[in-house]
């Protein structure tokens, strides 16, 4: 059942009371017994499909172009969902599948398909993603791509075939396979390694390869410098940080020159590591696992540096990949947060929050959650992840708390749980608002996709840095809650009226 | 690769042309999108659920991966008098073994769980790309459902790979004419019509509603903003069909005609002259000589009121260029016209889906030199907006940003906008929009892009300051 939520949540003893009223409950409270109220659907999407995190990592990469075997339709919805996010013209192709392709194979399709491409954007890299109708009719793009290379037609181009069935898995998984067959790509390559170890002869700058999931392109800039004040360079796979937050110039090139270049992909077997961050997909999915176990490239999988316990993971790890001392500049940084933090402890108590969207993502906030005292009420994504559950379970346990965590769930759940237990504050893409909109429940805006507000692209919310101007962001929405209606509201629960002389009873009080 | 890039690709030759009067033009249209282009188009699927989405009390439940649910839930942001429930995306959620098994038990087992949770008038089940490969049997479960719960479920035949976005709208209207039933009315309304091709994204239906009532005549139903099932099974009573929305509601209006002898209109409710005409046409056709003198008050009064803020607007705009490329012939129609009301030129059109008929009056309506493409893409859009100098672009999600990287201002002419640019009302927001964007102070700094840091090495060198120079080719293209 629905029930409405009570604005009133300033009186501080009647919420200790309540808080204290949980706590004591907690051991009878019983978990959910399913991640979803309806069996056999999902209603209102918490998750997207494969291709989408594929075209997202490709749009990292620089002079890439992507192609996306389907029908015309998964391209749009890609395209129209990033442009609204990232406000950012975004070109992908699409094989337009037709009825005779799908019956007799869309292998000719696919190659008039690079022709146009290759002919109008002039890319060094093409990513070919599937779609859920490529895989079903059995489109063999390995095959394909290959008898494509074999006309000699494009040399010079990297043409890679990726599987993302969009029925596989999530975005999340989608973007990490992408990193990974992108990676196979360029470093199995012989001739290509053959390359490398002529050019590995001279002397290379010694770097570190970052695998980023769910940030912002201000987050990338953000750990980008972080890594650079141990003087050291950070390869980022991929680079979206101006590739998909491009500054107005009076030269629009539709084909970005930001991005990972394929020289630079060819080189990250030589990096002193690999940090991925984002450790929740499982490691048949990680790009760090699989460069460490084919080139002994040492990974490093750690949770997305948001909040301060996170953030040190990442500090700590290039620490001690690089043997030195943490930056005075990432000391002062770090201070500077737990002074934000002090600041605000005593409003950050008063959030009963709830986050959902991608599971990297959530998981990251939920840290920042913690350390600062707010309650966690509900912890959901759309995407299936044992990892995701057991790494909560036991971060709730650290700090004496229980919330409902939902994994391959679905917005229709997620209301109900943010009704149920509360919640004064949601955090998670747009497609919580329609939980704002009919329940009035305060929200922030972050992750994938934001379509309704300005400025996602530009959000920092990873490293100290970020990590402060994201707290500062809830604790002046908890705050605004305290004083919006204030002098009303204590008014109308403590002026003396007439008829309410009669006692009331204490639990009356804390309902 | 150092050879030049290719803006118009073999077999898209045929879908350009630059409006020669002298000459009989005639552009290739109505074809499947060419692989490779970056078209700006859907899939049928989509097609289908734009056109059926905004009907308030039904179910629509997506079945198919999760991806087609999640990409268009409420993708219309259609307003509703009545029922939310068409703004809840169902998505039987196929994964991979039910690819391989088939999609048919889920599907049935989420009807059920629809029909005793939600209680929708309705069910509409689309049909997604692989379950036209997998093969389930949409129709023969949507018959049982039926009989089980006593409530219609209609498959709509939308698998995205099964022809274009239009082949959607003519599945969507296929699935309205089942809704409808086979048999005519028993008795006819008389001054009712039904408004087909309207999807009250804004409020839309809901203006011209108030019109028509004021007027004195009964809208049964609007297909399909604000419809519920109830206003759809009674359309068939109604006197006379208008359409707006000509590429998706042609066939339905014809099919209706056909069906339940229901004469229709071409109106188009966009921009001061077209409502005037529109409802005009419509007292013409099923009104009184009382509707009439009714009409004549309403257009009498609000003209007074509108016109002379949209001719205040109209000495900021003229002699602006705009280039317009969005979804239907009929919006583009319109829009060349609203714009020529302004004094606004239209230099580029183009359209997804747009028919022969409706490209042979763009020819008419705009100039010499007026570039006019069919289901053009990115690179051909900046191509020939840069070269025709066009100020403004009309589009969607996908070319705004296109249009602020080129330094030219955009008016959004599709789901995303949230005010009506319909009736009176909405030809002043139309005419404040374009201000807002083609004026907005923001160009000027734009301009200032390149020459910052001469403008800096001339402060150094004792030249005034901010001495910008303009460096606009023909128009706001930098």
């Amino acid at each position: 059942m629905i029930k409405v939520i009570e604005p009133n949540t300033d009186n501080v003893t009647i919420k200790a009371v309540k808080a204290l009223m949980t706590e004591i409950h907690r051991d009878d409270a019983k978990d959910r017994n399913k991640d979803r109220n309806y069996v056999n659907m999902q209603v209102n999407p918490c998750k997207m499909c494969m291709p989408m995190g594929g075209a997202l990592a490709l749009k990292g990469v620089k002079n890439a172009m992507t192609i996306i075997h389907g029908s015309q339709g998964c391209s749009t919805y890609i395209r129209r969902h990033m442009a609204a996010h990232y406000n950012e013209p975004i070109d992908i192709a699409s094989s337009s599948l037709s009825e005779e392709g799908t019956v007799y194979g869309g292998s000719k399709n696919l190659k008039i398909g690079f022709r146009n491409l290759v002919n109008m954007y002039q890319p060094e890299v093409v990513g070919v993603l599937t779609t859920c109708l490529a895989e079903t009719i059995g489109d063999d793009i390995e095959r394909i791509v290959r008898e494509v290379r074999d006309t000699g037609e494009f040399e010079g181009i990297d043409i890679i075939p990726i599987p993302t069935p969009g029925y596989g898995g999530s975005q999340t998984e989608g973007y990490f396979d992408t990193i990974k067959a992108l990676m196979a790509y360029f470093v199995k390559k012989p001739v290509h390694v053959g390359k490398v170890l002529e050019e590995a002869l001279e002397p290379l700058e010694p770097f570190i390869n970052i695998i980023l999931s769910d940030a912002t392109c201000e987050d990338v800039r953000e750990i980008k410098r972080m890594v650079e004040l141990f003087g050291v360079k950070a390869i980022f796979i991929p680079d979206i940080s101006d590739a998909l937050d491009a500054p107005f110039t009076n030269h629009y090139n539709k084909l970005s020159e930001e991005g990972i270049s394929r020289e630079e992909l060819k080189k990250v077997i030589y990096a002193k590591a690999t940090i991925e961050l984002g450790d929740l997909v499982g490691p048949n999915h990680s790009p760090a696992l699989f460069l460490e176990e084919e080139f002994g490239v040492k990974a490093y999988r750690l949770p997305l540096p948001i909040g301060i316990n996170n953030t040190d993971c990442l500090v700590h790890a290039l620490a001690e990949v690089l043997d030195t001392d943490i930056p005075k500049a990432l000391e002062v940084e770090r201070g500077r947060l737990m002074d934000g933090m002090i600041d605000a402890h005593k409003h950050s108590a008063t959030g009963d929050i709830a986050v959902f969207g991608d599971m990297n993502l959530v998981m990251g906030i939920a840290g920042l959650v913690l350390e600062n005292g707010m309650h966690l009420k509900l912890a959901a994504t759309g995407s299936m992840s044992k990892r995701f559950k057991e790494q909560l379970e036991s971060k709730l346990d650290q700090y004496h708390q229980k919330a409902e965590i939902l994994q391959d769930t679905d917005y229709e759940t997620i209301r109900e749980v943010i009704q149920q237990e509360g919640v004064n504050l949601m955090m998670g893409p747009s497609d919580g608002k329609f939980i704002w909109e009919k329940d009035h429940v305060d929200f922030i805006r972050v992750g994938f996709p934001v379509h309704d507000h300005v400025g996602a692209q530009r959000k920092n919310l990873m490293g100290y840095k970020g990590s402060l101007i994201f707290l500062d962001e809830i604790t002046n929405h908890l705050l605004d809650q305290k004083h919006k209606g204030y002098r009303d509201r204590m008014y109308q629960t403590y002026y003396p009226k007439k008829e309410s002389h009669k006692p009331i009873q204490a639990d009356e009080a804390v309902r | 690769m150092n050879q030049k890039s290719t803006i118009i690709v073999d077999h898209r030759e045929n879908q350009v042309l630059v409006n020669d009067k002298q000459k009989n033009q005639a552009i290739a249209c109505d074809t499947h999108s060419v692989s490779g282009v970056v078209s700006q188009r859907a899939c049928v699927y989509c097609g289908a659920r734009v056109v059926l989405n905004p009907i308030t009390d039904a179910a629509h439940i997506v079945h198919g991966p999760i991806g087609c649910a999640s990409y268009t839930w409420d993708i219309r942001g259609s307003l509703s008098s009545d029922s939310e429930l068409f703004r809840t995306s169902f998505s039987t959620d196929l994964r991979e073994h039910d690819i391989i098994f088939g999609g048919e038990k889920k599907l049935i087992a989420a009807i059920d769980e629809i029909v005793i949770r939600e209680k929708p008038k309705a069910v509409f089940i689309y049909s997604t790309c692989v379950v036209g490969v997998i093969g389930d049997d949409v129709k023969a479960i949507a018959k049982k459902a039926e009989i089980k719960h006593g409530i219609r479920v209609i498959p709509v035949h939308s698998s995205g790979f099964s022809g274009s976005k239009k082949d959607g709208y003519k599945a969507a209207c296929h699935a309205i004419l089942d809704l409808m039933g086979p048999e005519k009315a028993e008795v006819k309304t008389p001054h009712s019509l039904n408004f087909l091709g309207d999807f009250n994204l804004a409020a839309e239906a809901w203006i011209i509603r108030d019109y028509l009532e004021t007027i004195g005549l009964e809208l049964k139903t609007v297909i399909t903003g604000d419809a519920t099932i109830e206003s759809l099974r009674a359309a068939k009573s109604a006197t006379l069909n208008v359409v707006q929305c000509a590429g998706s509601m042609t066939y339905l209006a014809k099919q209706m005609k056909m069906n339940y002898d229901i004469p229709f209109e071409n109106i188009r409710f966009f921009g001061i002259k077209d409502t005037i005409r529109s409802l005009r046409k419509i007292v013409f056709s099923i009104g009184t000589e009382e509707h009439l003198k009714r009409f004549e008050t309403l257009v009498a009064q609000k003209e007074a009121y509108y016109q002379p803020m949209v001719e205040a607007y109209k000495r900021k705009l003229i002699g602006k260029k705009v280039a317009l490329y969005v979804g239907g012939g009929f919006k583009a129609i319109s829009l060349i016209e609203q714009f020529s009301d302004l004094g606004i030129q239209t230099v580029l059109v183009g359209t997804q889906t747009g028919s022969k008929e409706e490209y042979e009056q763009f020819r008419k309506l705009t100039g010499e030199g007026t570039v006019i493409l069919d289901d053009t893409n990115p690179t051909e859009l900046e191509h020939f907006i840069k070269e025709a100098g066009a100020h403004i672009l009309v589009g969607g999600v996908k070319e705004r940003p296109l249009a602020y990287k080129l330094g030219v201002s955009f008016i959004d002419h599709n789901h995303e906008r949230k005010h009506p640019l319909c009736g009176f009302e909405g030809a002043l927001n139309f005419a404040m929009e374009v201000d807002a964007t083609v004026n907005s102070p923001v160009w000027d700094i734009v301009k200032t892009f390149k020459t910052h840091n001469e403008t800096k090495t001339k402060q150094a060198n004792k030249v005034k300051p901010f001495d910008v120079i303009d460096l606009t080719i023909e128009g706001g293209v930098l």
